[in-house]
């Protein structure tokens, strides 16, 4: 196999310097070619002295306008001068000049608990079984690697994708979206899959959070981070208020939905955001946001009236409502020294529906209704350059839970989950950050979990670049 | 109930919108300087908003919501461009749902790139710091910049408000005319600051270098975008041994503190620059930018 290769390449190489030996016209042709070439080579010289010529002569003598700024493409072709730029520029083209921005986030975590992560569970709440939820793993962990692509993809539409590359060497797909960027009058069309417009942290990527983990409300009632497969509708009001009203449909793939074979949308979600700024120091946003979603033998996970895990089967519709709101200071809007951010958000959670208790075994079907909420505030301080602080106090409440003739199987707690964390990062630029948390989570039953996280997150590539 | 709640929300803006109907073009400008040039040459044909202020560092603003609602409405977006907006403007125009200041169409300007850019990296790695690969965007701290700016500038206004377009010529060409005879007196006033030597905190005036023929011979930043370190300065220090500097300059919106410490070690003048209208009392336009920028290097000159 490998000779006959050799042999072949060989014989390719060979080919046309035979063929050059041949005759004497074709070594007459190479030399007319070569000669083309060179007439080609020294009048794009040319071009390119009197080009620099012109610029030095410009730069010089400010007096007389530059060449006009490049031309757009939907503007008249109104500058010569662009035209004959055009040439020089094509031969410098290659194959990679079109190639999207590149971003790569490298993230990994240290995790110390005094409860075991595995028997997470939050009292009076039945979690997702898919999704991050709890602490994650103990010891030192390659958290999700986000490789990030995007680019304009014509003069109407750009294209955006995040790939997370999880630390047990499972791929997924976080976002993979185009959206529009031509339709005007603040109206903007996405499609594929993106992270929800409903609330405040729902739409930031994990490396933008100000904690190592998300706030238990979100954990608890939207699966930490709500990502579904749809259509999203936004338009900015044309008015110095920032008004920003958003509509989602969705396939309803993720936490409270549940996929099926349904043809409509799974979920739906309005928007409706407002913010502007208080004197040059301050700035906010505030917003309430309305989710519904349908379920169909969504798998749970929750506590039984023995104190086990069980698993649960619910077929139904949650409907969930976000109010959000955060505040930003930094004294002249100069945030570069120090700066100060507070952020809530409370959600409420109502699901109603049909609940089969331990599908697997005794698979008991009774209807079910419950409404929950949760909440979350918490403040960060820059102190002096590179050195953040943050405080995050949190609660869930789960006010009524209705399980029908399934309720003596349930664990019933009154108490309500809390949870505190205070955390300090250290940032050498903004590409980089080492952050030390410590957290006391009071909710799951018994003793407080005593959390300590060490974490690192760092970015490569493009420069990214964050929302508010 | 819930209906009627969205339907008000979805009406109220509608008919703010409808209310007055705007005749000046709408110029956001991402820095005060082309906020200043804009007026200079549009006049009352423009209403020109500003995002950043003088006393903020314009590499880190945050797409703040009051900044999306502008950037909704602009007709025209006038920025330095080589990167310097890289952080915050992407998401201005990705979420401004306005396809007229979208990259690449005559409503958006970036001054930057009519300029001839100085420090532009041979070699990019971010071990070098904040680098920016079109090279030094900081470009107005040099008038002959701010003249080629001026020209191109009043290009795209007539190009973007064809009605208006001879006015805008009218007001060139009286700018460019105030704009000569000024920098002729600078250039004159200028000429004791040639061949002196200067530190600077961040590399944010080598067009003024450039310009006045001014010597850098060390920064305080170890890095561009690094905050000056106690190990850095120290070598800064050593280093002033060897090839002394008559003066520290840095601009309004940086922390004085590392130049304050250098001039009590070195005992050399600091001169803290406006860099843009507005970074100081006198800087209130463009002309008095270059006066008090001119005033400020003299006076330090003029110290033992």
């Amino acid at each position: 196999m490998y000779r006959t290769l050799t042999a072949s390449a060989l014989f390719a190489l060979a080919a046309p310097l035979s063929a050059l030996a041949d005759t004497s016209t074709d070594i007459q042709a190479l030399r007319q070619e070569l000669s083309d070439l060179r007439q080609d080579y020294d009048a794009r010289i040319r071009t390119l002295e009197q080009r620099l010529l012109a610029a030095q002569s410009t730069a010089a003598l400010p007096t007389p306008p530059p060449t006009p700024p490049p031309s757009p493409p939907l503007a008249p072709p109104s500058a010569t001068a662009t035209a004959t730029a055009a040439p020089a520029a094509s031969g410098q083209s290659g194959a990679n000049a079109f190639n999207p921005a590149v971003s790569l986030i490298l993230s990994g975590l240290y995790t110390r608990t005094s409860q075991d992560p595995a028997k997470y569970a939050i009292k009076g709440f039945l979690l997702p079984t898919q999704g991050e939820v709890g602490p994650g793993p103990r010891g030192l962990s390659l958290t999700e690697s986000e490789l990030s692509l995007s680019a304009s993809i014509d003069p109407w539409w750009r294209g955006a994708t995040t790939i997370a590359m999880h630390g047990d060497n499972s791929v997924s797909v976080e976002e993979a979206f185009v959206q529009t960027t031509s339709l005007g009058n603040g109206l903007m069309v996405k499609a594929g899959r993106y992270f929800s417009g409903v609330g405040y942290l729902n739409a930031q990527h994990a490396h933008a959070w100000d904690f190592v983990d998300n706030p238990l409300a979100y954990q608890a009632l939207l699966g930490t981070q709500l990502a579904d497969d749809g259509v999203q509708i936004k338009w900015l009001a044309p008015t110095d208020l920032f008004i920003e009203l958003g509509a989602e449909l969705g396939r309803g793939r993720s936490y409270p939905g549940s996929d099926s074979a349904r043809n409509g949308a799974g979920m739906v979600a309005l928007t409706a955001h407002a913010g502007g700024d208080l004197g040059i120091s301050h700035s906010w946003r505030a917003g309430v946001s309305l989710l519904n979603a349908k379920a169909s033998e969504l798998l749970l996970q929750g506590l039984a009236s023995n104190g086990a895990t069980v698993d649960s089967a619910f077929t139904g519709s949650t409907r969930v409502a976000v109010v959000d709101a955060v505040w930003k200071w930094a004294p002249q809007g100069n945030a570069t020294r120090t700066n100060f951010k507070l952020q809530g958000e409370y959600l409420r959670s109502t699901r109603t529906g049909m609940l089969a208790f331990d599908p697997a075994g005794i698979n008991s079907l009774a209807s079910h209704r419950s409404v929950s909420s949760g909440w979350y505030v918490q403040g960060i301080y820059q102190f002096m350059p590179r050195w953040r602080v943050g405080l995050r106090t949190e609660g869930l409440d789960a006010h009524r839970v209705n399980d029908g003739a399934n309720a003596d199987l349930f664990s019933v707690s009154a108490s309500r989950p809390r949870k505190n964390s205070l955390m300090l990062d250290f940032n050498a630029s903004e590409f980089s950050r080492i952050r030390l948390q410590i957290a006391q989570d009071r909710s799951r039953p018994g003793a407080a979990d005593q959390q300590l996280f060490l974490q690192y997150q760092m970015s490569l590539g493009a420069h990214g670049a964050h929302g508010y | 109930m819930k209906t009627r709640q969205l339907l008000t929300l979805l009406v109220l803006p509608t008919l703010l919108w409808a209310a007055p109907a705007q005749a000046a073009l709408r110029v956001l400008a991402c820095e005060p300087e082309w906020a200043a040039l804009a007026l200079e040459l549009g006049g009352k044909l423009v209403d020109v908003s500003v995002a950043t202020s003088a006393l903020q560092d314009p590499h880190q603003i945050q797409a703040k919501p009051s900044l999306i609602a502008k950037a909704r409405n602009a007709d025209l977006v006038v920025c330095t461009g080589a990167e310097l907006e890289i952080g915050w403007l992407p998401i201005l125009l990705q979420q401004s749902g306005n396809p007229r200041i979208q990259a690449g169409q005559p409503g958006n300007f970036a001054a930057a790139d009519v300029v001839r850019k100085l420090d532009v990296p041979s070699q990019l790695d971010r071990a070098q710091g904040d680098v920016h690969a079109a090279g030094n965007p900081h470009i107005q701290t040099d008038p002959r910049n701010i003249a080629l700016v001026a020209a191109a500038l009043s290009l795209r206004l007539q190009q973007v408000d064809a009605a208006h377009a001879s006015d805008y010529q009218k007001r060139l060409a009286e700018f460019n005319q105030r704009w000569q005879q000024a920098m002729a007196r600078w250039t004159e006033q200028a000429a004791p600051l040639k061949g002196l030597s200067v530190v600077s905190q961040h590399k944010a005036f080598v067009y003024l270098y450039d310009w006045l023929g001014l010597k850098e011979v060390a920064v305080l930043e170890p890095k561009p975008g690094v905050e000056p370190t106690a190990s850095h300065l120290q070598a800064v220090l050593a280093s002033l041994k060897a090839t002394p500097a008559r003066m520290v300059l840095y601009a309004a919106y940086q922390d004085p503190r590392p130049a304050d410490w250098l001039n009590k070690q070195a005992g050399i003048a600091t001169v803290k620059l406006p860099f843009t209208v507005g970074g100081s009392d006198a800087a209130k336009d463009l002309i008095g930018l270059f006066d008090d920028t001119l005033a400020r290097l003299l006076a330090a000159r003029g110290k033992p």
